[in-house]
């Protein structure tokens, strides 16, 4: 008997209910009632709904750059404290990570309609998304920043360098890796985020999550929201695609810095 | 030394902000658990009566049975043949081997959103009605892959001789899974179950869109989010989560504290 056999029985799950669910995804985007159409792909990218698609990239975007702006210092410090202290507050830092999102993202609600203006706001979205994927760009940073070996920050400044150039030049590009990886896993949730805007946002803030609801369970048009589906999946591999190819770039800079 | 001390003053306020920024809303809402106002932001007096109610509701304690039984039920069961998939693609010939395992990052890379309503609509094209079985059906699907990829790395690090050995001593194959691989890979098994238990206690929106009037936790505290959930709910989450963290971590933590008083005193010598 080959060894093989034992994924047979993960085979079958995967062609049921991994593979043909997406068949069917794109099975109604492409029929309409006289069999095969474009149309619904068509519309799927007329202006309209390109503009939702656009809002939600611009808020993916802004929640990316809040989170590498305010979560490497984090990442920095913790590298940069005892070992001890630093893993005890790393946890601290992954704690949020594991409790149920929605009930964070509710707690903020509870407290944006108590205390301030903004609730049901895009600042309000913003805010939920910001706090929701925070510890997923702190994280690959500072496992990348703690295997960064001391002796290049020293030579840095043996050679020199003050604080400043140091990082730049030393500290920011060795963490590249980790900075990308980081930008992966807040740009791409954060661009298809249904939740948070549904809660924060209130239906004032339309993002496409929204609108592929909308689509589905309001108007129950399954070709319509399949079509949106099927822009909106192109979109995420389009992303993954450019951060990988980065990635390659800085890991081969790393090589580089190696051979040194 | 001034210039040090004020970089650490810097440092202990940054990071404090950042916690308290993390922290915040669910330390609030565990404060006005205990608040007797209906209203959040309005003290007026200490009681127990949100965790009287919490316990009470039937709602809500169904929502928490249901998320923990599908969270358990399907990790169990996409740990199981997830291993046994991995298993069986390592000793798979390149080309087909790329094929499934291609297919399989399909729901890590989907959008949970996309995810969601493609098994939606696979369950009407079935005409399976159940929630329950809805749910269970969708997480062991999401679930699946991050098995498969925590196990495939260990099997790599295997050698196949002792499953030869194995098989040579006349053990049959699935004794020699039984005995042999499943020892050894068994790092990879555990951290599959566990990512797949907490994706699974955590998901919304694959539950929110696959499921059928059977609701968890997650999609619970979305339905009520405009009338108001409960405060003492949040108190529910968090004291076990932290504490379970605590407790893995601080053998860590203790281990590094350990060394470094070791090599600070290597270094007094």
């Amino acid at each position: 008997m080959r060894r093989s056999v034992f994924s047979y029985p993960y085979i079958v799950w995967m062609l049921l209910f991994i593979l043909s669910p997406m068949i069917l995804i794109f099975y109604y985007a492409f029929t309409g009632e006289g069999g095969f159409t474009l149309q619904y792909l068509v519309s799927a990218l007329d202006a309209d709904n390109l503009t939702v698609l656009w809002d939600s990239i611009r808020l993916a975007l802004y929640t990316t750059v809040i989170c590498l702006l305010l979560g490497y210092p984090v990442a920095l410090m913790l590298s940069r404290m005892r070992k001890a202290t630093a893993t005890l507050l790393s946890v601290f830092f992954i704690v949020p990570m594991w409790m149920n999102f929605l009930l964070r993202t509710y707690a903020w609600k509870v407290l944006l309609g108590a205390y301030t203006g903004i609730l049901y706001t895009e600042a309000a979205v913003l805010l939920g998304m910001v706090y929701n994927f925070l510890p997923f760009m702190i994280l690959p940073v500072y496992t990348i920043l703690m295997k960064l070996d001391p002796s290049y920050i020293e030579a840095a400044g043996d050679l020199g360098a003050n604080g400043v150039t140091t990082f730049f030049k030393v500290i920011l590009p060795l963490s590249l890796p980790g900075i990308i990886s980081g930008i992966t896993m807040v740009f791409i949730p954060s661009t298809t985020t249904f939740a948070i805007s549904q809660l924060l946002g209130g239906g004032m803030t339309m993002l496409y999550g929204d609108l592929i609801y909308m689509k589905f369970i309001t108007e129950q048009s399954w070709s319509a929201g399949s079509a949106l589906s099927i822009v909106l999946l192109a979109f995420v591999l389009l992303s993954m695609g450019v951060m990988r190819h980065f990635d390659k770039d800085s890991s081969g800079e790393k090589g580089g810095v190696r051979k040194w | 030394m001034v210039n040090k001390k004020a970089r650490g003053f810097f440092r202990g306020t940054y990071l404090g902000l950042m916690l308290l920024f993390l922290y915040a809303p669910i330390l609030i809402l565990i404060v006005f658990s205990f608040n007797e106002s209906k209203t959040l932001g309005n003290w007026t007096g200490f009681t127990f009566d949100w965790y009287a109610k919490l316990f009470r509701s039937s709602e809500i304690m169904d929502a928490l049975g249901v998320t923990i039984s599908v969270a358990l039920i399907s990790s169990v069961v996409s740990t199981a043949l997830g291993t046994l998939a991995a298993i069986g693609l390592h000793s798979m010939g390149r080309r087909r081997r790329a094929v499934i395992e291609n297919i399989s990052q399909l729901p890590m890379v989907n959008p949970d959103l996309v995810t969601g309503i493609s098994l939606m609509l696979l369950f009407l094209f079935l005409g399976l009605r159940d929630g329950y079985t809805r749910l269970i059906i969708a997480h062991i699907t999401f679930n699946l892959p991050y098995v498969i990829f925590s196990v495939l790395p260990k099997l790599r690090q295997s050698s196949n001789m002792l499953y030869e050995a194995a098989l040579d001593l006349g053990c049959t194959p699935a004794m020699a899974l039984w005995k042999v691989i499943i020892p050894d890979i068994l790092p990879g098994i555990v951290s599959g179950f566990i990512l797949a238990f907490t994706l699974s206690i955590d998901d919304f929106v694959v539950s929110f869109f696959a499921g059928n009037g059977v609701d968890n936790l997650s999609m619970y505290i979305y339905a009520s989010a405009r009338r108001g959930v409960n405060p003492a709910l949040s108190t529910l989450i968090f004291v076990p989560v932290v504490t379970l963290l605590l407790i893995v971590n601080i053998r860590s933590i203790r281990e590094e504290r350990r060394r470094e008083i070791q090599s600070r005193k290597v270094d007094m010598k």
